[in-house]
């Protein structure tokens, strides 16, 4: 008899991991398959075939779509990791004080808060500003894409900071290195790789958005999944496989890229 | 020992740190004063929390002091950050910079000095060479032993050319044997490059085999400041002798004071002549402290009589422990010989004879 208690031993461990694993992929690899599919069902198999890629690239409204979401989630996500560095340094180069733990829940609120109440916060606190400036670009979507972006960007930085030698900093200073040196010589290169995972943390959420999204967009700017979003209510084609699949790629090979650069220690 | 000139590097002038405020404050060094000569090897030690690394942390600019000056060649650096002052610190944890090779860490003091690229590059090399780490110049900071990231943390300090150098623990983290080494090697470096050393330790013997002068500390004051055989030797207090060595504490009648000297009569009726705590006028009884290697048993009647309680064999000598007559109790530390027989048992009665100029009488 075994002395340990082990989950894996348990009865139906096996089964109940076996049906999370089929749920959670199932679906997806159900999807993948059928952007390969010659027929216009998604749901009946007619051939292999790429047609429905070359369609998706083919289409402008997709295309558009696909540079808005990249345009809005590059802007948003060098934003929101600056103002994670900032707000990251502030919380960490500091003795602990009363009110520490607010800012830290002030920052992270767009965890905490429930996406539609942002969303429609913030569609109409934007409206109103509209009406006052007569502004009705991208500036909406890339101001609120930041706001949603900085946790993201800014919890692998704050944990990277905390794990850093304070003596270091202590030690450029010692040797003749103005406050602003340490920064660039000692700090920042050491942040780096936090740095760097807090950017793709963010461009990935920023790409992914649809809720504040749908509501936050002036006509014509909608982004790859408010665009799918919209395709989707007048009927699927596997040509939104295909664009679903390319997606997928990219967000797995960013996420991949962010746990290698998030794993490499000094 | 060479004779140092009488040049201070570091006047420190009635210092004061205090922590926290109001009820909570706690003063970390309590109005403390002393004077670092120039080249001088000078240790401040003392136990954890006696204030001697928030003393370095003043002087090299970590923190500020609540009162008082810190003079280096008399100019108050008291006020300036520590990237103004040409003081560098040996870290306890080394602090290494772990994204740059060995040579560019070394390198870095000067580099912010804004110093030419040869000179630097020359620099680096001949700093390289007196730390012999020329092979691993290349090396990152992580991809060295302990003791080579030791080695690289003195160059890169002393590269600089600082005033005074500053030892916060360097040798905590090593071995026995490494350390032992780097005794040598810090004692060599500090001779080579005539540079004021100020070490901080809270190991006596690391203390006692380095430095020109010692500062012993304990509740942020020193309480005594002197070479290492005066302090082992002439211990004014009781902390200073006890931490110190080992050492026998007795009670005695004090008579005849003058000329730094005493007659110290012991509780056994014994009289013995023994040093006075510079600057200290005893009273009628005071503490008198004795060495165990300064004492003697022996099997006739001593100046002092007791019971052998206890007989420990260290190698190089046995420390035997006798119960006095009069109650206290006091060690003898005898040198081994080999196959000598030792002469003493447990339960023997024994007299202990002490030398002339063995006994010291504390201040306390």
């Amino acid at each position: 008899m075994a002395s340990n208690f082990s989950i894996k031993h348990q009865p139906g461990f096996t089964a109940i991991a076996a049906t999370c694993f089929v749920v959670l992929y199932l679906p997806i690899i159900v999807l993948v398959i059928y952007a390969f599919n010659a027929a216009t069902s998604t749901s009946e198999w007619g051939g292999f075939s790429l047609k429905w890629f070359q369609s998706a690239y083919q289409n402008t409204q997709v295309i558009d779509a696909t540079l808005r979401s990249f345009q809005i989630g590059a802007i948003a996500a060098v934003l929101s990791t600056i103002f994670a560095t900032m707000a990251a340094l502030a919380t960490t180069r500091t003795a602990s004080y009363p009110g520490l733990t607010f800012k830290y829940a002030a920052i992270n609120q767009p965890l905490m808060v429930p996406e539609i109440v942002t969303a429609v916060a913030l569609l109409i606190f934007f409206s109103r500003i509209k009406i006052f400036t007569g502004y009705s670009g991208l500036g909406y979507l890339i101001a609120a894409h930041t706001a949603f972006c900085i946790p993201f960007a800014y919890l692998p930085i704050r944990a990277r900071l905390e794990n850093m030698d304070l003596t270091l900093e202590r030690a450029a200073a010692d040797l003749y290195a103005t406050p602003w040196k340490t920064f660039r010589r000692i700090t920042l290169p050491l942040l780096w790789p936090g740095i760097l995972a807090g950017l793709m943390l963010a461009f990935v959420i920023s790409l992914d958005d649809v809720v504040i999204t749908e509501f936050v967009k002036s006509g014509g700017q909608d982004t790859l999944p408010t665009y799918m979003l919209g395709q989707i209510r007048r009927g699927i084609t596997p040509e939104i496989n295909a664009i679903s699949t390319a997606f997928l790629l990219l967000s797995v090979a960013i996420v991949t890229l962010f746990f290698f650069v998030s794993r490499k220690r000094d | 020992m060479p004779d140092k000139p009488d040049r201070n590097a570091i006047e420190v002038v009635n210092v004061s740190k205090i922590f926290g405020s109001g009820e909570g404050q706690v003063a970390a060094l309590d109005k403390v004063s002393v004077s670092i000569r120039e080249n001088e090897f000078f240790t401040l030690l003392g136990p954890s929390g006696c204030g001697k690394t928030t003393l370095l942390r003043l002087i090299a600019g970590f923190d500020f002091p609540t009162a008082g000056e810190i003079l280096l060649y008399g100019q108050d650096i008291a006020p300036l950050p520590p990237f103004k002052r040409p003081v560098n610190t040996v870290f306890q944890s080394y602090a290494l910079f772990p994204h740059m090779t060995v040579a560019d860490n070394i390198g870095f003091g000067l580099e912010m000095l804004g110093k030419p690229k040869a000179e630097i590059k020359a620099r680096v090399a001949e700093m390289l060479k007196l730390v012999k780490m020329e092979a691993l110049a290349g090396r990152r900071t992580g991809q060295i032993s302990g003791g080579q990231q030791q080695r690289v943390a003195l160059a890169r300090a002393l590269a600089p050319q600082p005033k005074v150098l500053l030892l916060d623990e360097p040798l905590s983290a090593l071995d026995y044997k490494l350390r032992k080494e780097m005794q040598i090697e810090l004692k060599r470096l500090q001779n080579e490059t005539g540079i004021t050393f100020i070490f901080v330790t809270h190991d006596q013997e690391e203390a006692l085999t380095m430095s020109d002068r010692i500062a012993v500390m304990s509740s942020g004051k020193i309480l005594q400041v002197g070479s290492p055989w005066d302090i082992y030797d002439k211990p004014a207090e009781r902390f200073v002798a006890d931490f110190i060595g080992e050492t026998n504490f007795l009670t005695a009648a004090i008579s005849d004071v003058g000329n730094g000297k005493a007659r110290a009569t012991l509780k056994s009726g014994a009289t013995i002549e023994a040093t006075v705590a510079e600057g200290f006028q005893p009273k009628d009884n005071a503490t008198v402290v004795v060495r165990p290697e300064h004492a003697k048993l022996t099997k006739d009647k001593g100046d002092l009589s007791g019971t052998v309680e206890n007989i420990v064999y260290f190698g190089t000598d046995t420390h035997i422990h006798v119960r006095l007559d009069s109650g206290e109790a006091f060690t003898v530390r005898q040198q081994n010989t080999r196959s000598a027989g030792f002469g003493f048992e447990r339960d023997d009665k024994v007299g202990i004879l002490i030398g002339n100029d063995a006994a010291q009488v504390l201040r306390d």
